[in-house]
């Protein structure tokens, strides 16, 4: 099998398409790449949906727990505490346990004339549970940083937006959003990088993968198992994911110019030395 | 465990209970937990070691040694932790038996690695094949030890190093205004007083290393969660103590362990915050000196 058969067979095993059963043999460099790189598929969809969810609960939790108001305050302590003081691994256990006992046929809504059945199957497979488990996640981890920034917002920019009339809506909307966001934003980065590393976890606890089809470890940890050489498949996973980062970085990087680019910065600005002399 | 436990199907309620939490394999359970506890304590000082020896070979002036010490403490950032906990495992494991099959079987001709098999002479095998069950178990755990404090390091040595550069530099100036070798002034100025900087990374790598243990899952150690799963399962009546399944009763309890296991450490932790600012010129510092003359 050439390397480009192998790409075709196995290059979106990971969604099912493609060749049905795992590679048996010859486990060659090809084989490994295209394997593992289509499991990154899954960690790249979690990580994605579970980020862009998470911010807006984030920055909820994060107003509900600066909260002054005792009933919208307490349940977010509570809900932060208990996703970040127990091990994601854990969670997973957990949610999966609790979206078993849901009915298998479904839940019966009687609305009067009719009744609507909604399915509870597709809950416990890993593409809705995980992604539910890794949304609270990095919500509660986000939220705390998103409260960590909207208390070390600048006092002068709060009088000031009071000085001009500004309440409410308006002076979140124009004064604490920006600064929120523009101080949060380098520990954000952080924590959607270790959100990434984090979905590595989903195939190795309690959600199963379906027809073998799993994330990027999944099929490296395959490898390992079957040539029970750690050397390549897993240098594999690290080099994907080192790309993963880089790019995340130099994505969050732009947002993080944008969000900063009224602050005077020390950075000198660069001109084309040559250009005065050609324009004149 | 109890004597009226004997025939446990004709017991109910509360008594049936008090017997099925007291079985033998339940004692394991419980011991588990302690595997957990003793993995935290003898990991934290391991990595804070490897942290340690990371962070200053990061600020050696020998390039080879920094740039060892910079590769060691980037590695984590880049990729998942869980890689490298499944890579260290059998890394290690084989390192270990090649080494000692270069010592012990010099002329062995056979290739150690045969097609998809690693293969080292019988008197290389760690532990030894007759060793017992305990010895296995042992080196298994050690193994998990090691690669905790290898990944675990690595974040270390990120926090140290950047509370080495934190300690103001008027101070170290000082120590050589006063003649102090750059290694005194490492010794008796940079050491007492970085830990203050290092300690709030400390701490949340600490609360990380907490929430890492359920790994040790993965790795193959019988810890709380491979009981959780194995004592939840639905059991048929052919057991003792028949019961259906009970696996999320039992994460429950894992998360609750957890949960309390976070929360007294960010007691402490604040405790030794608050001692070791006493003192030190930053806010905190200033803030109970301030509090104490008033």
């Amino acid at each position: 099998m050439s390397c480009w058969e192998t790409v075709q067979a196995y290059g979106l095993r990971s969604l099912g398409i493609g060749e049905r059963l795992l590679p048996r043999e010859g486990y060659d460099l090809c084989q490994q790449f295209t394997l593992i790189g289509s499991g990154l598929i899954w960690n790249i969809y979690f990580g994605v949906l579970a980020l862009a969810a998470g911010f807006f609960l984030a920055v909820g939790l994060a107003l509900a727990k600066g909260s002054s108001r005792i009933w919208l305050r307490k349940p977010a302590d509570w809900f932060v505490f208990v996703f970040r003081g127990s091990p994601l691994f854990i969670q997973f256990f957990l949610a999966y346990q609790l979206l078993v006992l849901l009915p298998k046929d479904g839940i019966q809504l009687p609305l009067g004339l009719f009744t609507l059945t909604i399915g509870t199957d597709w809950v416990t497979k890993a593409w809705a549970g995980a992604l539910l488990v890794l949304f609270l996640n990095t919500a509660a981890y986000s939220a705390e940083i998103f409260l960590g920034a909207l208390r070390s917002i600048p006092k002068g920019d709060l009088e000031a937006a009071d000085a001009y009339g500004l309440t409410g809506w308006k002076k979140f909307r124009r004064i604490q959003w920006p600064t929120m966001l523009r101080l949060a934003w380098p520990a954000y980065t952080n924590e959607a990088i270790f959100l990434f590393h984090a979905t590595t976890l989903v195939f190795f606890s309690g959600f199963p993968a379906f027809q073998q089809r799993g994330d990027a470890l999944y099929y490296a940890s395959y490898f390992a198992g079957k040539t029970f050489n750690p050397f390549v498949s897993y240098p594999i996973v690290a080099f994907y994911f080192i790309c993963l980062t880089l790019i995340l970085i130099w994505l969050f990087g732009r947002v993080n110019a944008r969000l900063n680019r009224h602050v005077p910065s020390n950075a000198r600005v660069r001109r084309a030395r040559l250009l005065p002399q050609i324009v004149r | 465990m109890f004597a009226y436990c004997a025939d446990p199907k004709s017991l109910e309620g509360l008594q049936w209970l008090s017997c099925y939490l007291t079985t033998g394999t339940h004692f394991s359970f419980y011991g588990s937990f302690l595997i957990v506890l003793v993995l935290l304590f003898v990991t934290a000082p391991v990595a804070l070691a490897f942290g340690f020896g990371g962070a200053m070979a990061a600020r050696s002036p020998a390039a080879p040694l920094r740039w060892l010490g910079k590769g060691y403490m980037a590695m984590v950032r880049g990729v998942p932790d869980i890689v490298f906990f499944l890579f260290f495992i059998i890394a290690l494991d084989q390192g270990f038996e090649w080494l000692t099959h270069q010592v012990r079987c010099p002329d062995w001709i056979d290739p150690i690695r045969q097609g998809l098999e690693f293969r080292v002479c019988p008197q290389a095998k760690i532990p030894p094949n007759t060793a017992p069950q305990m010895v296995h178990q042992i080196y298994n755990f050690g193994l998990a030890v090691v690669t905790f404090a290898i990944v675990f390091g690595a974040f270390a040595a990120n926090v140290l190093a950047g509370a080495m550069s934190a300690v103001p530099r008027a101070q170290l100036e000082t120590g050589e205004a006063y003649g102090m070798t750059q290694r005194q002034v490492f010794r008796r100025i940079m050491v007492p007083q970085m830990w203050i900087y290092a300690l709030p990374g400390l701490s949340n790598l600490w609360l990380i290393l907490i929430k890492a243990t359920p790994l040790l899952f993965i790795l193959g150690i019988q810890d709380a969660v491979y009981w959780a799963r194995e004592l939840g399962g639905f059991k048929s009546q052919t057991y003792s103590y028949p019961h259906p399944d009970w696996r999320l009763w039992y994460f429950l309890g894992l998360l609750i362990f957890y949960l309390l296991m976070t929360r007294i450490s960010e007691i402490v932790l604040d405790r030794i915050t608050r001692r070791l600012s006493h003192g030190q010129a930053t806010a905190a510092g200033e803030a109970q000196r301030k509090g104490a003359v008033a």
